[in-house]
């Protein structure tokens, strides 16, 4: 690891804000049935080293809203506007060669199903080796021997042979750590995985979760972690941020987030998870209907046709105005304190027995 | 591999076996009597029987599919017009000359028309279409779309004659469309052949166009690569490596199909443009209800089309490892 | 010798006492037993001929027992057969070798015709709720279905059992004349839901009913299957990978491995005291959300190397004996009759050599067999 030299790093400035800071991201798709909010006024931040866990349903804008951080969306069909900063660099405004310069070098990701993200036509090896040698400058032959050392790190057996094998070769859990040694291959400083385990078995999931959280202790890369799993984030994260319908309800630390939840739509996913050691007398409470369509949006707050705690606020705040998500810890949501609190201890807290 | 090429090539001497027995049966098995052809004007019942006894039309039919496979396989000196060696398809009844040779003597032109041809709109087609691709939504993107959206529609019996009177008749630039032998003269091969290559790879390009255009688009939607972007590789690196690889499996497949059918004679522009290759062979002897003639035609056709189907399966091999090693 | 096990199993099975929601009558004849369960899918290949080379042993010798009115839950990870299962029992799939009795008929190697009465009483509920659905059909189309299929004709008339039950499932009456399209995840599963309900039957194959759905979607489906298993009696068969889920839904658990069940039992004591080395992994892998700062049992960890073996040709012996920590020659050599070891409560089979104890809670030492794990977690230690 230590052999590798990179263009920032050391040089760059010494931690005066966040590493990564996403600030009033908004992006929109052109479809043909309209245009589709996908991420509709996002601000967040995430520290060097750190694992932000983003929690939300499919259609939440947690995953448009990374790929948009590496410049991956298609630019024909999408706008973006708002402010990606990545350790001093804006990324909204970059040329598409300095972005390039940062995929897979200072940011990487990887995706959920690793059978359809990793290409079937070039070997295992190929593939790991490319960003190397692309971002480093180094031969073709030296690469190859990384992308061997990375393969043996992240636990293929026999790298060695197993380098020259296609994606196909490999089963689903190999494929998914071939996808983690690509992303580690050039020691980036932020890696984004995007669902990484949900395509997984159970006891894969569990190797994989564990890999992760070693490889980070010993790359000291931060991560952004998108699932729908409360669970995986809950083993996972430092920090979480709660998004529905293209925006964040709620974030703050894993114990703040998973133990005194501010927002109704994370009591709503607490209540409605069924886990191994919960009260079977007491039935899941779901969360009432169904996420809106991001064409036509919720007025207001986004999720006060599912909320039942609308009441409690009294007159039409929750249709007519949007509430804002503090900085730092808190939740996005029109009741007081005092009335979360109350809430939450008489009405939650008792059913997560 | 050797075994996949073993297995396909059993295979389609199979369907080449069926195929000759349907096809025999067809010509043969009919209530017309191909000896009337023979028999001309001032037919007697004696002639007749005279020439069923020599072509052998007096036997049974499973009987004269029997000679006919045994001839096509080990060839016969029982023709009165001579030795036929293997493989033989009899003499044309027109022409009295061997079946084999004249396929033989044909097939150069087919050759020259469709591998030229081949080159032409492989290039012209896949370039453009690609361009289209990389310039997705812009003006260069909907011109080309548009343009090969016209030409598709454009035949070779409207564009050849167009052609012919244009540049030849009218305007002297081009030499009259003829197979010159390549080996005896490479520039009268070329000048006699660039008209019917450029008409016809004119109409093959556009639809080359259209493909490689939409499954390159296709393919540069794929998660990989998406991946392959991810990992900051440039977007000219991932078009032409990771989406070009992908979009080659239809390509390739039309490309084989046309190819064969091509080889099979390309009637239509052979008869346009008065070259002597297949096609036109095909059309003569149904003209002259040439039985064995036809029966060779047909068959040699079916055996191009078959074998560029193996050449395309083995090249899914090469271009896809999943197929490779399964 | 496994002959005899088999024979244990499925009458010591039925004279156990009847799990929680199983009635009285349930224990005198069980709905649906099946018993040394085969089904292999050739695998072709050869030379210069096509010809079957081997098989994917998918589900070879299981033994079920489903009571009236019960929810039993089949949990394994993808391959092991649970699915295939499903689809034997339903009879999409005719299987290689056993039986398969429902109510006491051998539906093993029914006709469509033998089938046909059998058919409206077992249904199915398919993972998929925008495929399982015709697109070109009309809501009440879809669940009235089942109904002609099998001559059902309710008081009142096809329409107005259709729209009975589109209430029953949480829809509304006037969606009889919509299109799937229109619906949403949940609410299409719903409506897969009310067909299986219109031919009234009496045991239900729901195989990953939930796991298609969002979080917040997924509870409410299996809100509803509750209260339809509970309010009108009917057993189910619950096929599912989430352990959590599955334990939320179903009374007795059997936990399958490559194509075998290793382990079978009612909830409480499959969840609190397995035996089953893989049984342990499983439960210890599923990641927890900690709610409460004091007062947990920590679980235990156990990381297992590799992923499931091909079920081409699965190991000899235990197939778990592979990927197991407490592996020794006898595990390669005898395959585990799956039995009551000491120490199990009633009806709780474990198919191990060498069983662990009973309990979920955290060991002195974690078993880490991942090699990239131990190879990551133990170089802090030498700095």
């Amino acid at each position: 690891m230590t052999t590798l030299t990179k263009e920032s790093g050391a040089g760059a400035p010494a931690d005066s804000g966040a590493f990564l800071s996403v600030r009033d991201l908004y992006v929109r798709f052109k479809t043909e049935d309209g245009v589709v909010k996908a991420v509709d006024g996002l601000s967040f931040e995430l520290e060097r080293g750190k694992t932000l866990g983003i929690v939300g349903e499919s259609g939440s804008g947690k995953s448009v809203t990374n790929l948009t951080i590496l410049g991956l969306h298609n630019p024909m069909f999408t706008t973006v506007e708002g402010e990606i900063v990545l350790d001093g660099q804006e990324l909204i405004t970059a040329r598409e060669s300095e972005l390039e310069k940062v995929r897979g070098n200072k940011a990487a990701m990887i995706f959920q199903d690793p059978l359809t993200a990793l290409s079937p036509y070039y070997t295992v090896g190929r593939q790991i080796a490319e960003p190397f040698w692309k971002h480093t400058g180094a031969s073709k032959k030296a690469a190859w021997d990384r992308a061997v050392e990375m393969l043996g790190k992240v636990g293929i057996p026999n790298p060695k042979e197993r380098a020259k094998d296609y994606p196909h070769q490999f089963s689903g859990g190999m494929r998914q750590r071939a996808m983690i040694a690509m992303a580690l291959v050039c020691d980036p400083d932020l890696l984004i995985a995007d669902e990484p385990t949900t395509a997984l078995d159970v006891t894969v999931q569990a190797q994989i979760l564990d890999l992760l959280k070693d490889l980070q202790q010993e790359f000291g890369s931060a991560i952004i972690f998108i699932t729908h799993d409360l669970g995986v984030i809950a083993d996972m994260a430092d920090d979480i941020m709660v998004m529905y319908a293209g925006g964040a309800v709620e974030r703050g630390s894993v114990n703040e987030v998973l133990r005194s939840p501010q927002h109704p739509y994370t009591w709503g996913l607490l209540n409605s998870m069924p886990r191994l050691d919960s009260d079977l007398s007491t039935p899941l409470a779901p969360i009432p209907g169904a996420p809106p369509s991001l064409l036509k949006p919720p007025s207001g707050c986004r999720f006060h046709p599912r909320c039942t705690f609308q009441g409690e606020v009294g007159g039409a705040r929750c249709v007519d105005q949007l509430p804002l998500l503090p900085a730092g810890r808190g939740g996005a949501c029109h009741l007081t304190a005092e009335q979360k609190q109350t809430i939450f201890i008489e009405q939650i807290k008792p059913r997560l027995r | 591999m050797l075994r996949f090429l073993i297995r396909r090539t059993l295979g389609a001497v199979v369907i080449l076996f069926l195929l000759s027995i349907v096809a025999f049966l067809l010509f043969f098995g009919m209530p017309r009597d191909p000896g009337l052809l023979m028999c001309g004007k001032t037919c007697t019942p004696a002639n007749l029987a005279n020439i069923h006894h020599v072509l052998g039309l007096d036997k049974s039919i499973p009987e004269q599919y029997g000679i006919f496979l045994h001839n096509l396989v080990l060839g016969s000196n029982g023709f009165t017009q001579g030795p036929c060696p293997a493989p033989c398809f009899g003499y044309s009844y027109h022409t009295n000359e061997q079946v084999w040779g004249t396929l033989m003597d044909r097939l150069p032109t087919t050759v020259s028309l469709t591998l030229g041809a081949a080159v032409c709109f492989l290039i012209v087609g896949l370039g453009t279409g690609m361009l289209a691709a990389w310039k997705r939504g812009t003006l260069v993107d909907k011109t080309v779309t548009a343009g090969a959206m016209v030409l598709s529609s454009m035949q070779i019996y409207f564009l050849g004659p167009l052609a012919l009177a244009a540049l030849v008749y009218q305007s002297h630039l081009f030499s009259k469309p003829a197979y010159n032998d390549f080996t005896a003269n490479p520039v009268s091969w070329f000048t006699g052949l660039i008209i019917p290559w450029v008409i016809l790879s004119t109409i093959f390009a556009s639809q080359y166009t259209r493909m490689a255009r939409s499954s390159m688009i296709e393919q540069l939607q794929e998660e990989h690569v998406r991946t392959a972007r991810a990992k900051g590789m440039s977007r000219k690196y991932v078009f032409f490596r990771y989406a070009w690889r992908g979009s080659l499996i239809p390509i390739v497949t039309i490309f084989g199909i046309d190819l064969g059918s091509l080889l099979g004679g390309a009637i239509i522009t052979e008869y346009t443009f008065g070259l002597p290759g297949l096609g036109k062979l095909a059309v003569e002897s149904v003209f002259f209800s040439d039985l064995p003639l036809l029966l060779g035609v047909m068959l040699f056709s079916a055996a191009m089309i078959l074998l560029f189907n193996i050449i395309v399966d083995a090249c899914y091999a090469f271009i896809d490892p999943r197929v490779r090693l399964s | 010798m496994k002959e005899d096990v088999t024979k244990d199993v499925t009458t010591g099975d039925s004279t156990l006492p009847a799990p929680r929601a199983a009635t009285d009558d349930s224990s005198a004849e069980p709905l649906l037993v099946v018993e040394n369960l085969v089904k292999h899918f050739p695998v072709k290949g050869g030379f210069p001929i096509r010809r079957t080379i081997g098989a994917v042993q998918a589900v070879d010798g299981i033994d079920l027992t489903v009571h009236v009115g019960e929810s039993f839950g089949l949990v394994g990870e993808s391959g092991c057969g649970k699915s295939t299962t499903g689809r034997l029992i339903t009879r999409l799939l005719e299987p290689t070798g056993g039986t398969i009795s429902y109510r006491g008929q051998d539906i093993s190697h029914a006709s469509r015709k033998q089938l046909t009465p059998v058919r409206s009483e077992i249904q199915m509920i398919f993972q998929d709720p925008y495929s399982s659905l015709n697109p070109r059909q009309t809501v009440g189309k879809i669940i009235s279905a089942p109904m002609e299929i099998n001559g059902i004709n309710p008081d009142g008339g096809r329409e107005k059992r259709v729209r009975e039950l589109l209430e029953i499932v949480g829809l509304s009456p006037e969606h009889y004349n919509r299109f799937p399209h229109e619906f949403s995840g949940g609410q299409r599963q719903r409506i897969g839901v009310a067909r299986a309900l219109a031919s009234e039957p009496k045991l239900i194959v729901a195989d990953e009913p939930v796991s298609a759905l969002d979080v917040s979607i997924q509870a409410q489906v299996v809100n509803l299957l509750q209260e339809v298993q509970k309010e009108l009696g009917i057993a189910f068969l619950f096929i599912a990978h989430d352990l959590a889920v599955v334990r939320h839904f179903s009374q007795r658990v059997a936990v399958m491995y490559l194509g075998k069940v290793i382990e079978v039992g009612d909830r409480e004591s499959i969840y609190t005291r397995p035996r089953h080395p893989y049984t342990h992994a499983l439960l210890s892998a599923v990641p927890e959300v900690e709610l409460n700062e004091s007062g947990k049992v920590r679980r235990e960890r156990i990381r297992l190397a590799g992923d499931v073996p091909s079920p081409i040709s699965p190991p000899s012996g235990c197939r778990f004996r592979t990927r197991c920590w407490k592996a020794q020659d006898k595990c390669a050599q005898e395959e585990p009759p799956l039995v009551r070891i000491s120490g199990n409560h009633d009806g709780h089979l474990t198919a191990c050599h060498f069983p662990e104890d009973p309990t979920i809670e955290g060991r002195d030492e974690d078993i880490v067999l991942d090699p990239a794990l131990v190879a990551l977690e133990d170089a802090p230690e030498g700095h």
